[in-house]
């Protein structure tokens, strides 16, 4: 059996940037992460709403001894949600590696991680097995690639719950099939400076994707953060799919792209001005709240991938989003902060960071 | 008509809601029924979204317990899956399957409700049998090809070789396969 760290302090995660934030992948200024996500179950067990405890106990075993004899998941992290503490929890939902709903009720639950976040499973979400892979910039084919031969690999030693004509059977029917989901997560800030953007979500929900606003509630999008993602998981194959989301994004992408030229051809001034604005403030505030920062840090990465601002490096701008909400606050502080005191904490960290 | 909320803008929305038994009515403008729309999915998450689509599925019930308007297809929400004792009904009020053996329990109840959820009711794509990974092949060929390309741009021999084994045995099982169904009808 391979070595495995049970349930290591999550330390080591807080000093790493996670690679999808590394800001490294294809159009890596616009499109920020690629995941794919596959919901699977083991047959002949309720889903795990529904299975009694020595059930879901049982299913804990299973995948977790399955997922660990995985060639492609030799450095990896196994962490029993009821071992972590809420920061934790809420630590690794700030970082993408498990989901809001998996850190409710943590009885049961877990999460397997590879140590270089890019691959993690959820064991006992709302499905028995729900396998992430997270890449940097646009990249969801090899999202894509990667959770296929993990997942075919993983299905060598579970036996999965299949029928023929529904595909992956899913607790929800709104997975069932591939029970993949695909998501971009998009920063199109031209698009919504220039009043594009109601159009662009009018446009997608025709094509059987979603799109929402990535921070923020609602229908209000915080800092032109948008995550893009597929609705229909039935009937389609996985290619298909990806490459449906795949071409979208690629046309927004290049939206985006030609909208930032004319900006910057026509107003260039005003968009310096606000991109200078944004960047004063965040090197001197005192005190910053979380929405504030990613309003502010959103119109700097647009100033950086523009070479308005210079000398500061995109992955720090990216990190900085990460560090600065509430559970990595906390964590970095060592303590529970309450949100008066992580707003100074933010503001610290902040100033801290784009200290030239 | 005016907006029951703002009571100044025109109403153009209608809103009918049933709670308990008790009917309400609600006539609003675009933008208060935005708002309480939002207001609707904050506390409305999916299971009832999903919930809600379901009672799409026409229904008709011999015991009377749910008497619909639509004189659709003749169904019993009080089936129960033989696998866990889950009940149509329940589906219909969480959205959620008691476990896989649900599907086939409530297969024709499910179907049309598939249908409306992802515009199909039938499988394609991976399975967890290796010998029939992917049963669309022409896109399976088509990406293969792309990634054989890449490969070769970025020379990658060892992969593109591997790619290019891939895609001759699609081909040669897919030609196989033409012939064996010629005059046959494939359902």
């Amino acid at each position: 059996m391979e070595e495995v760290k049970d349930n290591v302090n999550l330390e080591e995660l807080l000093h790493k940037k996670s690679e999808w934030l590394k800001g490294t992948g294809p159009k890596s200024d616009i499109v920020i992460s690629s995941r794919v996500r596959l919901a699977r179950n083991i047959d002949k067990f309720p889903f795990f709403n529904w299975a009694k405890p020595n059930q879901k106990e049982g299913i804990l075993a299973l995948v977790k001894d399955a997922a660990l004899k995985s060639k492609f998941l030799k450095k990896t992290m196994f962490l029993q949600m009821k071992d972590l503490s809420e920061i934790d929890r809420q630590f690794l939902v700030e970082r993408h590696l498990t989901s809001p709903e998996h850190v409710i009720d943590p009885e049961y639950k877990a999460v397997l991680i590879d140590d270089r976040e890019i691959a993690s499973i959820m064991i006992n979400e709302e499905d028995h097995v729900r396998l992430q892979v997270l890449q940097s910039g646009f990249n969801i084919i090899e999202a894509w690639r990667m959770a296929d031969e993990i997942d075919t690999d993983l299905g060598t030693r579970l036996s999965y719950a299949f029928s023929d004509r529904w595909g992956y059977l899913t607790a929800c029917p709104t997975n069932t099939g591939t029970g993949l989901r695909a998501s971009i997560m998009l920063h199109m800030p031209a698009l919504v400076m220039t009043n594009q953007i109601g159009k662009v979500f009018q446009a997608i929900s025709k094509l059987g994707l979603t799109m929402r606003g990535f921070y923020g509630e609602g229908t209000e999008a915080i800092g032109n953060f948008f995550q893009i993602s597929n609705q229909v998981t039935l009937g389609r194959s996985e290619n298909d799919l990806i490459d449906k989301i795949g071409s979208i994004v690629d046309k927004l992408v290049g939206r985006e792209e030609s909208t930032r030229n004319i900006l910057m051809a026509k107003n260039k001034d005003e968009i310096s001005d606000k991109i200078w604005r944004a960047y004063g403030t965040l090197k001197s505030a005192r005190i910053i709240t979380s929405s504030e920062t990613i309003k502010l840090l959103s119109i700097i990465r647009l100033g950086v991938n523009l070479s308005v601002v210079t000398g500061i490096d995109g992955t720090q701008i990216n990190e900085l989003f990460m560090l600065t909400q509430p559970a990595h606050l906390q964590k970095i502080e060592g303590k529970i902060l309450n949100p008066n005191q992580r707003d100074y904490k933010r503001a610290d960290i902040i100033r801290e960071k784009l200290k030239g | 008509m005016q907006c029951d909320i703002c009571h100044k803008e025109e109403a153009s929305v209608h809103l009918t809601e049933i709670i308990d038994n008790k009917v309400t009515k609600l006539h609003l403008c675009e933008n208060c029924a935005r708002e309480k729309s939002t207001e609707m999915e904050e506390h409305f998450g999916l299971a009832d979204l999903l919930s809600g689509l379901a009672d799409l599925v026409p229904v008709t019930t011999k015991k009377g317990k749910f008497p619909s308007l639509n004189t659709g297809v003749d169904i019993d929400v009080g089936i129960k899956c033989p696998g866990c004792g889950f009940t149509f009904q329940k589906f219909r009020k969480i959205g959620r399957l008691g476990c896989p053996n649900c599907y086939d329990a409530f297969r024709s109840q499910l179907s049309p409700l598939l249908r409306k959820i992802h515009g199909y009711d039938r499988h394609t794509g991976k399975t967890p049998d290796k010998k029939r990974v992917v049963k669309d092949a022409t896109v399976l060929l088509g990406d293969l090809k792309a990634r054989l390309a890449k490969a070769i741009e970025h020379e990658e021999f060892e992969e593109a070789a591997r790619l290019r084994d891939q895609i001759r045995s699609i081909e040669k099982n897919d030609k196989s396969e033409s012939k064996e169904n010629t005059g046959k009808k494939k359902t």
